[in-house]
């Protein structure tokens, strides 16, 4: 019995108790990952999980079932069941749902771009690779060095009761590098390409571009470096923001934000709501003329991308922001439908086990006119931040509060003192309106770990982010 | 059953000739949520899955691996693919051993009602949640899991443990002002949807047209679903094995770094809380004091963090699934009640019952329900910065005054329960849930000295 027939089997016991719509998805997943720490094998970690989730729609809520068991019997009984979750929610009744048409439901097939399969990268290099950059930053101060690498390796299959038959092959892997200095007080970190590393929908050849074992010895030393280094002072100043942060800042305040499921309410409860209001779409300004952003699944090897979302819709790109303009959001079939919109494709799961739900894709800047260079040269008094170490932000998306792991002092054109602990505060749109520089250089910074939803899940979204220029920006925390 | 298939494994393991150590951990979870939003459920969930982790150590490496295949092949390819691995794994001197045997110090709560609950049980839950709030916009789950747990190693450790979780966590809206409740339990029937909706709106009506205060220093009182944050924080970057090895907590063993009235335990045995009796590794769990009279007295270890502190530091039953970068973390952390009388409960439907008895002794200070995105800005002083969220309210003359609109912290969490700084600890503690990782606190409310906020709605 193949997946798709697991998956159809699933969707027709759905719609014979009773669901106007059903869908299924089965799903494969290898996850390998390894950890090491001061120039020993902290974990390695190998898991295999497989699955169907069963998505029914009776009325105006969704009944979800999920069971690991893939034979027809217990597809069947996870559609039965799914169903009878959704019939159970007429207890607590809301407006049908509807969802918009899916247009010509795809039959197709679609996997990542992928050179060297991650996984088939011999245990042995990537233990060597991790070991020997933890010895070199423990050889350059470190306290404590940190390494490691994840990968995924999932198939999906995905049919609905419209005639969507569709799979997937999607592999994503990223590593990263940390180097922890610790001192009488207080510790330091400097990480290595960032926080969480990088990650992408790419093979093996990803880590090796990102060259860990070259980068290891700048970021212990930075690490110890900053042990000394003055306290980033308080109060108002230009800003400039490494592209690193910057696809934090596009992640935590516009990302989120444009999620049609939190401006609808259906996040209220613990993720939050939106402070954008759908009657303003079109028309709200957002920020500078320099904000460009695009939900973008369709990018190469960013870690947001894929061929179809989970509910079959194909990728495609559009903006959320235009020349500072908000234009767009994240949505789904069911979301958009509540909303009057005619577009979805933004609904991911975790994996087999959970319901999908609107997610970020890739969402990111488009590049500005500018090189960092040529940002600090224009730039008489500020402070140079980099390297998200802290996020913090409202419910609503507006007020939020970043630090970063290194900072420095911008003086007449020129990169200063190296700063430590900096931090800076803002209000969304008032901090997107003060964006005046914004460099050319756009990287795909990949988030794997972003959680929402209850049931919580965790998923992978890309940031195309560049450095940039904010003015009047309250930085340092107040006494 | 699933002690069953720990020992299948097991005995694969030796069939295929396999030399070294073993362990297996076996996981039946059966999950439901029950979800609301905009007053009417718009999502419900359920599965049931079991997985089963395997390590192996042989020849000085080591390698865990996963599957939810329990077939008999499934599992025959979990071992082969296991033997496959550690021949090529890189070497792993930190290796602590197996668990050796060792008896269960406890049975953690089970709830046969609560395992069975159905869809409609939940949902009933819901629509009394929804129908005492008298029409305010009301959104948040009710849920209830199931754990069947086992464990098995080569070393001769064998047992099993089950537990139950029931819990709501709802807000009522009305007019830009949010109110919560929450509540967890091994049962579900502890749970009373109408009276959790009742008192989320009456916060919620209170917060309307709240004023905007400065930042700065002010005295608090923290409703349990706030202090809930504080226990969450201590534990997962304080109370950690790996994080003393590594001195990366403030944690001083000895050290008085707490007010007196400050006795935190870890347990998984706690009345009405869920939790499970023994750990990843099999080492059994038991009640373990982290703070004594405002004295640190202990951190939690597994076999490897025990390892790398080295002295006489043992493992504590803290191993987490997969969590070795984690450290060891306690997941049922609880500060324990104030034991002096309440200085007068009030009949203000804003306040929690658990911190009524504690406004009365506030000059001019401020309620806080909730903290939301609190984040480590260092984790050796555990610097943290967050908001507040779900009803915020100036306190004068030991009354509830105004509501006040959202503020921002920065504050050490250890510095605001400093020796002198905690006024008072409530009277009761609530078990309230976690949401990523199962993990549940008991939490009381509580009367800080002073809370340092540095931003407000305007930034």
């Amino acid at each position: 019995m193949s997946q798709f027939d697991v998956a159809t089997a699933a969707v027709q016991a759905a719609i014979d108790a009773g669901a106007r719509y059903a869908d299924a998805r089965v799903m494969h997943r290898r996850y390998e990952s390894m950890s090491a720490r001061n120039g020993e094998i902290e974990e390695l970690s190998q898991t295999e999980s497989a699955g169907i989730g069963v998505r029914a729609l009776v009325g105006s809520s969704w009944g979800f079932y999920a069971v690991p068991d893939l034979t027809d019997q217990s597809a069947r009984a996870a559609g039965t069941q799914a169903t009878a979750i959704a019939t159970a929610s007429a207890a607590v009744p809301g407006p049908a749902s509807a969802l918009i048409p899916a247009g010509a439901p795809a039959v197709d097939s679609w996997a990542s771009p992928c050179e060297v399969d991650p996984l088939g990268v011999p245990l042995s290099d990537k233990g060597d690779l991790l070991v020997r950059a933890t010895e070199i930053m423990r050889e350059h101060g470190a306290d404590q060095a940190e390494g490691l690498y994840q990968i995924w390796d999932t198939g999906k299959w995905f049919v609905s009761s419209e005639g969507h038959r569709i799979d997937q092959r999607i592999r994503e892997c990223g590593a990263g590098i940390a180097a922890i200095a610790v001192g009488d007080g207080e510790t330091q970190r400097r990480s290595y390409p960032s926080y969480r590393g990088q990650y992408g929908t790419r093979g093996w050849e990803l880590v090796t571009e990102l060259d860990l074992l070259g980068h290891a010895a700048e970021i212990a030393d930075q690490a110890r470096a900053l042990l000394t280094a003055p306290q980033c002072p308080a109060g108002e100043t230009t800003l400039i923001l490494g592209g690193e942060q910057l696809a934090l800042q596009i992640h935590e305040s516009v990302g989120h934000a444009i999620e049609l499921d939190r401006i609808l309410g259906w996040e209220a409860a613990l993720a939050g709501t939106s402070w954008l209001d759908l009657a303003k779409l079109g028309e709200l300004r957002y920020g500078s003329e320099l904000m460009n952003i695009t939900i973008d699944p369709t990018i190469p090897g960013a870690l947001g991308s894929f061929g179809y979302d989970d509910e079959g819709t194909p990728a495609a790109r559009r903006y959320a922001v235009r020349d500072g303009i908000w234009v767009g959001v994240l949505a789904g079939r069911d979301s958009a439908a509540v909303a009057g919109l005619d577009y979805g494709g933004a609904v991911r799961a975790e994996g087999w086990s959970r319901l999908p739900m609107v997610r970020m894709t890739n969402v990111g800047l488009e590049p500005g006119p500018h090189t960092l260079e040529e940002i600090i040269a224009a730039t008489d008094d500020g402070i140079l931040m980099d390297i998200n170490r802290s996020w913090s932000i409202d419910d609503r998306r507006l007020n939020f509060q970043f630090g970063c792991e290194i900072g420095w002092e911008i003086k007449n054109g020129k990169r200063g003192r190296m700063l430590r602990n900096p931090t800076y505060t803002g209000i969304g749109p008032r901090f997107w309106n003060s964006m005046d520089m914004l460099s050319s250089e756009i990287v795909a910074w990949g988030t794997p770990n972003c959680g929402k939803g209850q049931p919580m899940q965790i998923g992978h979204t890309g940031h195309p982010a560049a450095p940039a220029r904010f003015t009047n920006v309250r930085v340092g925390v107040r006494a | 059953m699933s002690l069953d298939l720990a020992s299948q494994v097991l005995e694969l393991v030796r069939a295929a000739g396999l030399t070294g150590e073993a362990d297996v951990y076996v996981e039946r979870e059966t999950f439901a949520l029950t979800r609301f939003a905009n007053s009417f459920i718009h999502q419900n969930v359920a599965d049931d899955t079991t997985t089963v982790w395997l390590r192996l150590h042989a020849d000085g490496r080591t390698v865990a691996t996963s599957t939810t295949n329990t077939t008999p092949d499934g599992l025959r390819t979990l071992v082969s693919n296991s033997a496959a691995a550690v021949k090529h794994a890189p070497a792993d001197p930190g290796w602590p051993g197996l668990t050796p045997p060792a008896p269960l110090a406890g049975e953690p709560g089970f709830d046969e009602a609560t395992a069975d609950a159905d869809p409609a049980e939940r949902a009933e839950r819901v629509r009394a949640f929804v129908a005492a709030t008298g029409g305010l916009t009301a959104a948040g789950y009710c849920r209830t899991r199931r754990w069947e747990v086992s464990y098995a190693n080569t070393a001769g450790q064998a047992v099993t443990s089950r537990s139950t979780e029931a819990a709501i966590d709802g807000v009522a809206r009305h007019q830009g002002s949010d109110g919560v409740a929450r509540q967890a339990s091994v049962r579900l029937a502890d749970l009373d949807g109408a009276l959790l909706g009742t008192r989320a709106a009456a916060k919620a009506r209170a917060g309307v047209d709240p004023v905007e205060l400065p930042p700065g220093r002010y005295e608090v009182v923290f409703e349990p679903t706030a202090v809930a944050d504080l226990l969450e924080n201590l534990a997962i970057w304080g109370f950690n094995g790996k994080a003393l090895a590594e001195r990366q907590t403030f944690v001083e063993l000895g050290a008085a770094q707490f007010d007196p009235s400050v006795t935190i335990v870890d347990d998984p045995f706690a009345s009405g809380s869920p939790g499970l009796a023994f750990d990843a590794e099999g080492t059994p769990k038991r009640r373990l004091v982290l703070v004594d009279a405002g004295v640190t007295t202990a951190v939690v270890h597994d076999r490897r963090t025990a390892k790398l502190l080295g002295g006489d530091a043992v493992s504590t039953g803290h191993a987490l699934l997969g969590g070795g970068g984690l450290g060891a973390i306690p997941v049922n952390p609880g500060l324990l009640p104030g034991t002096g009388s309440s200085p007068g409960a009030g009949d203000n439907p804003v306040v929690d019952p658990a911190a009524a008895g504690l406004i009365g002794a506030v000059e001019r200070g401020l309620l806080v329900t909730d903290l939301w995105y609190t984040r480590v800005l260092d984790p050796k002083t555990l610097a943290m910065t967050g908001l507040t969220r779900n009803g915020v309210w100036l306190i004068e003359d030991g009354k509830v005054a105004a509501p006040v609109q959202n503020l921002r912290f920065t504050q050490s969490y250890p510095q605001a329960l400093r020796p002198g700084a905690v006024k008072a600890i409530g009277p009761v503690a609530v078990v309230l849930p976690g949401e990523l990782v199962p993990r549940w606190s008991r939490a009381p409310a509580l009367h800080l000295a002073e809370w340092n906020f540095t931003g407000n709605a305007s930034g």
